[in-house]
């Protein structure tokens, strides 16, 4: 620099004269990581790209502060993002995640919304009492409580042997992989809507979780009443132990979503929503494996199993297990 | 950032060097066509997907396997394509990329599959959900007119939902903490201010204009249409009083140089002056 400050070139030239190269690298090795990984690049590439940031970053608070070449300033605000993603973006690696997920935050995210468990837990009671209720007081409730395709022959007027042989389906076992998949697929949709309607303050998911416990009691009422109830539950226990249970924790993290847009309490709103909104996404995915096993015992186990008790204790076991992955307390974050 | 007024979709990001980066919002208008593109590739897709199935399994003659492998392949298509993309380096559907957008974590740390999943799990009820309840009902042939109005009025609630805050914030990145930022890579523009000043100017030339002005003038150089540099060389030569040598371009290059330096000089000495109202406070 030259004994008079003021020299006639303007502070941007001078920096880009001592920085550009530095910037057109750090650009260069940026565009390859964007357009394949950052495995494209090398170990020195590797070594150089943070030290290349933070070059950046000091001309920009540099240039920001002397300089007002603004074609400058926003090159380098671009660079210094792309460059701020590659280095902070990037998450652990998939396994770990994967794993931490089990271990940790599915069982964190299942116990953090216990309240709004119960409540959905007691609506789903309530919904069945209610549907059970019903159809036993009057029979032609059933059909405003079940769709038609989901009958499938099993109402009210339909006698015990009738029933019993939907229990136990014969020759229909060429299509059993379609039938879980399709229950999956079907079951994981609604799984999602009852999380994601919860922004509607909760009312829909709550609605979608009483017409559940609603058809399953009208369901109930018409065996019971044939004197096939024991078996259709045993028929049920195989995977609706599973299969309602993630129902409940599903509807539960959409009432947790309402609650925190209805009463965030002391927090505000938009963390209150947050907080729901990421714990709740976290339900929802263990939600989705859960169902994926329900689809399979239903779709497969049910089918291949016959015997009453060996269907009701599958469901059972799987029921034990699923609250003593969620809810023991284990080492360093049970004593937390 | 001139005049960086309440309605400004610049937002703060502070690296944990303590550098604000400034990013900014995508616009509504951009979001909306990514969306639409990114629907338009999940359809192709699908029928990719399809056509592949039927392909492989076109021996086996199996109807089964065919039913699984869409079933599945549908449901990961319709869950998965945004949840995928997004969670990539790129934090970016190809709809986004394409529209140089990108969906970042609002606190600047980093974004976690958790809240990926929840802006996206919400983008069911906001569109597909009301979809689905309209194509069910036509199918059952009991379309309802007030149930289509319901089901558009459910939808428009959360599709313009984004219109009415400040942060463009869709319902899903409200839940999520997430907001999408525009992402461009930007060359670097040539050097101004490079060349050496031929024409001289006096303080009270260059006393005439702030750095707002001094920025328009890039503008009007960056664009280099000939009108412009006309209309901006002659008022500048008006009101400084010099004369026109017929060299619009050329002036207003120097102009634009000796300005710089100059007010460069006067804001690192902690004099800066925003725009041209302001000389009267020196």
């Amino acid at each position: 620099m030259s004994a008079r400050p003021a020299s006639a070139a303007a502070a941007g030239s001078r920096f880009r004269a001592a920085h550009e190269a530095d910037w057109a690298r750090l650009d260069a090795l940026l565009a390859r990581a964007e357009r394949h990984s950052v495995r494209a690049l090398d170990d020195d590439e590797l070594l150089a790209l943070p030290l290349l940031y933070r070059v950046a970053l000091s001309s920009l608070a540099a240039a920001r502060a002397t300089s007002l070449d603004r074609a400058l300033i926003g090159y380098l605000e671009q660079l210094c993002t792309r460059a701020y993603f590659q280095l902070y973006g990037p998450a652990e690696p998939a396994l770990a995640q994967l794993l931490r997920f089990f271990r940790h935050d599915w069982p964190a995210a299942v116990r953090a919304q216990w309240r709004e468990t119960l409540a959905a837990l007691a609506l789903t009671v309530a919904g069945i009492l209610a549907g059970y209720l019903l159809v036993r007081g009057e029979a032609s409730w059933f059909y405003g409580l079940v769709p038609d395709g989901m009958a499938g022959g099993r109402e009210p007027g339909a006698s015990a042997a009738t029933l019993r042989a939907t229990l136990h389906p014969k020759g229909a076992r060429d299509m059993l992989a379609v039938f879980a998949a399709f229950l999956f697929t079907h079951n994981a949709q609604i799984a999602i809507f009852s999380f994601a309607l919860g922004i509607a303050f909760g009312v829909p998911t709550a609605l979608l979780i009483a017409y559940n416990g609603l058809s399953l009691g009208a369901m109930i009422a018409v065996f019971a009443g044939r004197d096939v109830g024991v078996e259709f539950a045993q028929w049920l226990a195989i995977h609706g132990t599973t299969e309602l249970f993630a129902v409940v924790l599903a509807g539960a993290a959409g009432f947790r979503i309402g609650a925190a847009f209805a009463f965030p309490g002391r927090q505000e709103r938009a963390d209150a929503a947050l907080d729901a909104g990421r714990g709740g996404a976290v339900v929802v995915m263990g939600t989705v494996i859960m169902l994926a096993a329900a689809g399979l015992l239903e779709g497969i186990g049910r089918q291949t199993v016959d015997g009453g008790l060996a269907r009701a204790a599958i469901g059972a076991v799987m029921l034990v297990a699923w609250l003593a992955y969620f809810y023991l307390p284990r080492g360093r974050d049970g004593a937390r | 950032m001139a005049r960086a007024d309440g309605r400004s979709l610049r937002r703060r990001l502070v690296t944990p060097e303590g550098v604000d980066l400034g990013v900014e919002l995508g616009g509504a208008g951009a979001r909306a066509a990514a969306y639409c593109l990114d629907l338009l590739a999940m359809l192709l897709t699908l029928a990719l997907l399809s056509a592949a199935i039927g392909y492989l399994t076109r021996g086996s003659r199996s109807a089964e396997i065919i039913a699984v492998l869409w079933l599945l392949g549908a449901f990961v298509l319709r869950n998965g394509w945004f949840i995928l993309f997004e969670l990539g380096v790129r934090g970016a559907t190809p709809g986004k990329r394409a529209l140089g957008l990108r969906v970042i974590a609002r606190d600047g740390v980093r974004l976690t599959g958790s809240a990926i999943v929840a802006r996206n799990a919400v983008r069911e009820v906001e569109v597909f959900l009301p979809l689905t309840f309209l194509i069910m009902q036509a199918g059952a042939q009991r379309a309802d007119a007030w149930l289509a109005i319901a089901a558009l009025g459910w939808s428009a609630i959360f599709l313009l939902f984004p219109l009415f805050n400040r942060d463009r914030l869709r319902m899903g990145d409200l839940l999520a903490g997430t907001w999408v930022v525009r992402d461009e890579r930007r060359p670097l523009g040539s050097d101004l201010a490079a060349a050496p000043a031929g024409r001289r100017f006096t303080e009270a030339a260059l006393d005439l204009y702030g750095e707002y002005e001094l920025h328009a003038l890039e503008e009007v150089l960056r664009t280099g249409q000939a009108a412009r540099l006309a209309v901006a060389a002659s008022t500048i030569r008006g009101k400084a009083g010099l004369p026109d040598d017929d060299d619009d371009a050329g002036f207003l290059t120097d102009y634009y140089a000796a300005l710089c330096a100059r007010l460069e000089r006067r804001r690192v000495l902690g004099r800066g002056v925003a725009d041209k109202w302001q000389r009267g406070a020196r």
